[in-house]
């Protein structure tokens, strides 16, 4: 089945924020922002704005009604400064006028006045002054201090890795209308309804009963709108509630880009012991998580780092500490992956040093590593249904390592201006939110007088294929076809107090509600009839919209079947909750069982340099990835290639630049370039692992949604090996992004 | 009153000349499905189809509407999403559909707007030709391969193209309406409109929308784009002149050019993307004044000279490397125009090449650029230029290296000793497009990367490093 959405999408009729129709009426907001990184605010001079034709109110901190205060996890974070600047770009003030246009003049003539402090955007600095968002945290497996004894090989190094713009092509807005009793409707481009919701009440300091959210899809979010789609829509609500008029906010790019956080970047020590027989025995690693100005997502961030320190390798002696470090940059946030693929970024450097040292390729320790059934995480989960040496092998095997590294050398050997390199990325993605209690979600289903279906669940479509999955979930529990269900748009009045659309697990989690609430008014209807029909409830099912008994086909359409429900005055509504069972994690320890499975995947990756230029791309791409069992190939092949390409543009291209200001250098799409059609891998081939799937996945359908970005790692360690084939003095240095700059001076370091 | 047709629709309209047309679309005429995503020209979900009468046919080209001044489509044919939906999909729409091409869905409609363009052109559309013409449209959420697969679909389309009537053809097969097939008629009587004088003078208005936005709306303007027929690219009596109204895909698709530079269409794919190509024009590249202009480079390397006039026709020729003064200045008074650019037709024996790095090898702006034409008389460098851009104020012609190759022997010594020669010509900064030290050694590599692509029998690279180190 097609995504649902795409005819709309390529007539253009799909509805963004920004489409929505403009109520008479509409206000505009603008966020008056700093233009420094880190000062004491000492005046701030609105008059010359506020008298500007149009502008209809200037809103500081001082018209908050409520809290001034959209922190999602601590709250440390302001909707608008008070007297303390903490990162270039932050709201000072809200301008709210007749156009957009007349905000723009009116930002302007805004004066302020500051003492400006000294600015921090580096984290190990950060963290020698002490500036941590909250204490450290350590996941610690084995002895250490025996450990070490054991290696015949020790390795120690740095790897930083950069961070990663959204871009999102849709930027971020919001559009509040005031309804009557003080209550706000809000549509907006987030992943979060309910974190919207919650802040709003916050701020403006009302019940959440008073704050309704709407959403029906995002023009893309890959996690820079879960936490980060709040502030818009509390500015605008806020506003709407003053003024009692209509006020929309769809951010300008430039703007976006400087204002709001992105992927975190890490700078990281790493320790690696390995025996003779190449087992790495040891491993220890700092984290300094680069989280920005305030701690919006980062704790559970760095968390997701410290589960995949190891990534899909069993290491019997682990020692991993994290730092989240403050900075004066934005608040960084999630993003596809969310701490995971820095973290395994670190362990895969290591590998790589670890292999060039003894002078081995580095597939030889990572197949001599690769995670086993009943192994131990360092977190405690034991594994189960492991697929990493599976995926690995069937892989190698598949794509035939070892005739497409002869083709590599061969290539090598004859050609003088350009070189292939070649790296292999295993993967192993834990599933759930790693906070325990944000793993349930609900679903709304109404059958209507007519027969057809109306569905709400609490998550939001992105792009990710959702609304699709979700019709599939019905279809199949309610035997109808699909032009009989439709998914409506997200809004907290119809499903409440829901997680955010974000760590893959949205499809597991609502479509395992939504099937529970199915299934409930599949029974119900099958009891109207077996009362009906005066047959017994199990010898009745559905198929194809008509009502069997066993296998023989009545006359009862679903149609009439809800005729007649309905005249028996039976609830033809039903609402569906769910709770991942089994997980669990207890802090105190640092051990527990935080994910409902695990998915594994082994991309092999290959590129070409142009040696002369310092410019390279890439040749294919070969995977073998863990869906279980695809309840949508053509959704899931759709993520597996759209992560994957992000995943190599954040290690190659995509460049975030800040100066030691802390100001974003890299402001717009002309600066910070991600990926064009030219620059994808040429091939990508993907075959499905033969795996069982998992019973706590939709369907058995392994989610998929962050998983194959980290196959993109892979490209950095291609690169790296297309530059030894060049410049045999090349020293190995883990620094990503590996743009054609760190290129061309490593060809001729 | 700036006049056009807007997919089936007449428009006359007393918003400013400058406003863009992205803005117009959507806010004047609530037609929602172009999208904006970065309002500078760099990601093409604001693409719409621009038709101009050209030989008694329309010809459409893709263009961004965010960097489109409401001036520059008087008289002529836009066409958004609404213009292109019938009551099914078009076989563009279709074809993205069933290869899953749409995910989140924003960037798409330029996709399809972008691909129904490839459609309407009058040449035959190689599957490299399909790709080609999204080449200004980023989608974040696909990865682009099943945008692929929906290009090498719409090709399959495409075999049977009528490359001398497409418009009837596209409609025949419902890649667009109908009404297409009436739009000559109806866009004849616009009138042009009125020569004016106006405090901005725009042409394709890819730079000046960008960075001026709100000036350029609040401005009276004068308008150039589309008047470039007087002029256009002309070759005379071993002179190339080139009308400073000609756009880049003018000049990439101008015979006269490939004539003379076969691989143009490779250097000029390196230049920006299909839609700006399409509008921006060569002399906004020049006096964009821009120190890593990828236009300015090539032309400068060519000893190419511009001619100037002011409102009272008085005309002047210059050097074009003599026309920068310093960083975004020139020699150009107020009520000056340059009318055209003007070079020595590259003789038999003359090499010429253009190198272009960035970070993103397409759709990007240059780290360091640089071209050279050479010519030899048996291995004696009998003329030369070079020039290099990003790195330094101005677009530089490195004159100096000019003054020491000339004359001497070609082999690796010389060109080393030249790299000493430029590297002390030539003042890199280091900003978000590189650092100091990788401009000079980029340029080193670009300055190689001109003799090995024009000498490839001559040298090596691992020669030249080698003596390099």
């Amino acid at each position: 089945m097609k995504n649902i959405d795409s005819n709309s999408h390529v007539k253009g009729t799909s509805i963004y924020l920004d489409d929505i129709p403009v109520r008479a009426g509409t206000l505009y907001a603008l966020a008056y922002d700093s233009s420094c990184a880190h000062a004491r605010i000492k005046k701030v001079d609105y008059s010359t704005a506020e008298n500007y034709p149009g502008v209809i109110k200037i809103i500081t901190h001082k018209d908050i009604p409520g809290q001034n205060q959209i922190g999602g996890i601590f709250p440390d974070e302001p909707l608008l400064a008070e007297n303390d600047i903490h990162f270039w770009g932050m709201p000072i003030a809200l301008i709210i006028a007749e156009s957009e246009y007349i905000a723009r003049k009116a930002k302007k003539l805004i004066k302020i006045e500051v003492e400006e402090l000294p600015v921090i955007t580096d984290p190990r600095e950060a963290r020698e002054k002490g500036h941590l968002i909250f204490p450290p945290r350590t996941f610690q497996m084995g002895n250490m201090d025996s450990a070490w004894d054991q290696c015949e090989y020790i390795l120690e190094g740095r790897a930083d890795s950069n961070g990663q713009e959204h871009l999102y092509i849709e930027t971020q807005g919001a559009y509040a209308f005031p309804m009557e009793n003080g209550s706000i409707r809000i549509s907006s481009s987030t992943q979060g309804p309910t974190a919207v919701q919650k802040t709003v009440a916050r701020v403006l300091g009302i019940p959440m009963h008073k704050i309704e959210v709407d959403v029906t899809r995002l023009g893309g979010g890959f996690g820079g709108k879960e936490d980060q789609a709040t502030a818009w829509a509390v500015m605008v609500a806020l506003a709407a509630q003053i003024l009692n008029r209509p006020v929309k906010y769809a951010v300008h790019r430039m703007d976006d880009m400087r204002m709001t956080g992105k992927r975190h970047p890490y700078s990281s020590d790493y320790k690696i012991g390995l025996s003779k027989d190449l087992k790495i025995q040891a491993y220890e690693v700092t984290f300094h998580q680069n989280a920005g100005a305030a701690a919006d997502l980062s704790p559970a961030v760095m968390e997701r780092t410290l589960y995949h320190a190891t990534n899909t390798y069993f290491v019997p002696n682990v020692k991993a500490t994290a730092y989240c470090c403050k900075t004066n940059l934005p608040p960084n946030t999630a993003f596809r992956g969310f701490g995971g693929p820095q973290g395994m970024f670190v362990i895969e450097s290591a590998i790589q040093k670890a292999a060039n040292h003894i002078g081995i390729k580095t597939r030889d320790i990572q197949a001599a590593n690769l995670l086993k059934e009943k192994d131990e995480f360092p977190y405690g989960q034991i594994v189960k249904k492991c697929e990493a040496t599976n995926a690995w092998y069937a892989t190698l095997e598949k794509y035939n390592i070892k005739e497409l590294e002869e083709e590599i050398d061969s290539f090598n050997k004859n050609n003088v201006n350009s070189k292939k390199g070649l790296a292999i990325m295993p993967i192993c993605f834990g599933i759930s939110f790693t906070n325990t209690p944000m793993n349930n979600a609900r679903a709304l289903v109404h059958i209507y007088q007519d027969g057809s279906v109306g569905i709400s669940t609490g998550g939001v479509e992105m792009g990710q294929g959702l609304n699709t999955k979700m019709v599939q979930v019905a279809m199949h529990e309610l035997s109808l076809s699909s032009d009989r269900i439709k998914i409506e748009t997200t809004n907290t009045t119809r499903v409440a107090n829901t997680s955010p659309s974000a760590a893959s697990a949205t499809a597991d989690l609502n479509g395992k509600a939504l099937e529970i609430a199915c299934a409930k008014l599949r029974e119900r209807l099958l009891e109207c009839a077996s009362n009906y029909l005066n047959i017994d409830l199990v010898e009745l099912n559905l198929k194809d919209q008509v009502l069997y008994h066993n296998d023989t086909k009545t006359d009862l359409s679903w149609d009439q079947l809800v005729t007649i429900a309905l005249a028996d005055r039976v609830c033809l509504t039903e609402n569906g909750h769910y709770a991942t069972p089994l997980i669990n994690f207890d802090k105190s320890i640092e051990k527990g069982h935080p994910f409902a499975y695990h998915v594994y995947g082994t991309a092999i990756i290959a590129v070409t340099l142009d040696c002369i230029r310092g410019r390279y791309e890439f040749d294919y791409v070969k995977l073998v990835h863990d869906f279980g069992l695809s309840m949508n190939y053509a959704v899931d092949i759709g993520q597996i290639e759209g992560g994957l390409v992000q995943g190599i543009g954040w290690m190659t291209m995509e460049e975030l630049l800040y100066n030691d200001n802390g100001k974003l250098l890299s402001n717009a799409l002309s600066t910070y370039k991600i990926p064009d059609i030219y620059s994808v891998p040429k091939i990508v081939d993907i075959e499905s692992l033969n795996s069982e799937g998992h019973e706590l996945a939709i369907r058995k359908s392994k989610a998929v949604g962050e998983p194959p970005l980290m196959y993109g790692i892979g490209a950095y360690f291609a690169i790296q090996n297309a530059i030894k084939a060049f410049n045999s003095n090349y020293k190995n240095s883990f620094d990503a992004p590996f743009t054609p700059e760190k290129v061309l001076m490593a060809l001729y370091s | 009153m700036i006049s056009f047709i807007l997919n089936d629709t007449t428009i006359e309209t007393l918003q400013p000349a400058g406003m863009t047309l992205l803005d117009f679309i959507r806010y004047e005429k609530r037609l929602v499905g172009t999208k904006i995503g970065c309002r500078e020209g760099d990601c093409g979900a604001c693409t719409i189809l621009l038709g101009e009468l050209v030989d008694g046919q329309m010809q459409y080209l893709s263009m961004t509407s965010c960097i489109t001044p409401l001036i520059n489509v008087h008289g002529k044919h836009v066409v958004s999403i609404e213009g292109i939906n019938g009551s099914d999909l078009t076989p563009v729409q279709q074809a993205i559909v069933d290869e899953s091409g749409s995910q989140c869905g924003f960037c798409t409609v330029g996709f399809v707007v972008s691909l129904t363009g490839e459609c309407l052109s009058r040449k035959i559309s190689s599957y490299d030709d399909v790709v080609g013409a999204v080449d200004g449209n980023i989608c974040r959420c696909t990865g682009y391969k099943s945008i692929e697969r929906a290009c090498n679909n719409i090709h399959s389309h495409l075999k049977e193209k009528d490359i001398s009537n497409p418009i009837p053809w596209c409609s025949k097969n419902k890649i667009v309406p109908d009404y297409f097939n009436r739009i000559v008629e109806r866009i004849e009587h616009i009138k042009p409109l009125p020569q004016s004088i106006g405090a901005v003078t725009i042409g394709g208005g890819t730079d000046l929308l960008v960075q001026k936005h709100d000036d350029v709306y609040e401005s009276s303007i004068q308008g150039l784009f589309g008047k470039k027929g007087s002029i256009g690219i002309k070759v005379s009596e071993g002179k190339c002149s080139i009308g400073a109204i000609t756009s880049v895909s003018e000049l990439m698709e101008s015979e006269e050019m490939i004539g003379m530079f076969p691989n143009l269409f490779n250097h000029m794919k390196l230049v920006a993307s299909t839609p700006i190509r399409n509008s921006g024009t060569i002399g906004g590249n020049l006096v964009n004044a821009s120190p890593i202009g990828d236009l300015t480079a090539f032309f400068l390397a060519l000893n190419s000279s511009i001619l100037i006039q002011n409102n009272n026709g008085d005309q002047r020729d210059l050097f074009l490397k003599d026309f920068y003064r310093g960083y975004k200045t020139y020699d150009l008074a107020v009520d000056e125009h340059l009318i055209k650019i003007q070079f020595d037709m590259p003789r038999e024996n003359t090499h010429f090449n253009f190198e272009k790095v960035s970070k993103r090898t397409y759709l990007d702006i240059a780290s360091v650029n640089s071209a050279m034409s050479i010519i030899l008389s048996g291995m004696i460098i009998s003329d030369i230029h070079i020039s290099a851009g990003g790195v330094a104020p101005i677009p530089k012609y490195l004159a100096k290296t000019r003054a020491f190759l000339l004359g001497k022997i070609l082999n690796e010594k010389t060109i080393l000793a030249a790299i000493d020669i430029m590297q002390d010509e030539i003042a890199p900064i280091s900003d978000a497009r590189g650092t100091e030290s990788y401009k000079r050694l980029l340029l080193r590599q670009l300055f190689w990367a001109h003799f090995l692509e024009l000498f490839p029998e001559k040298f090596e690279l691992i020669t030249l490093k080698s003596v390099a180190q």
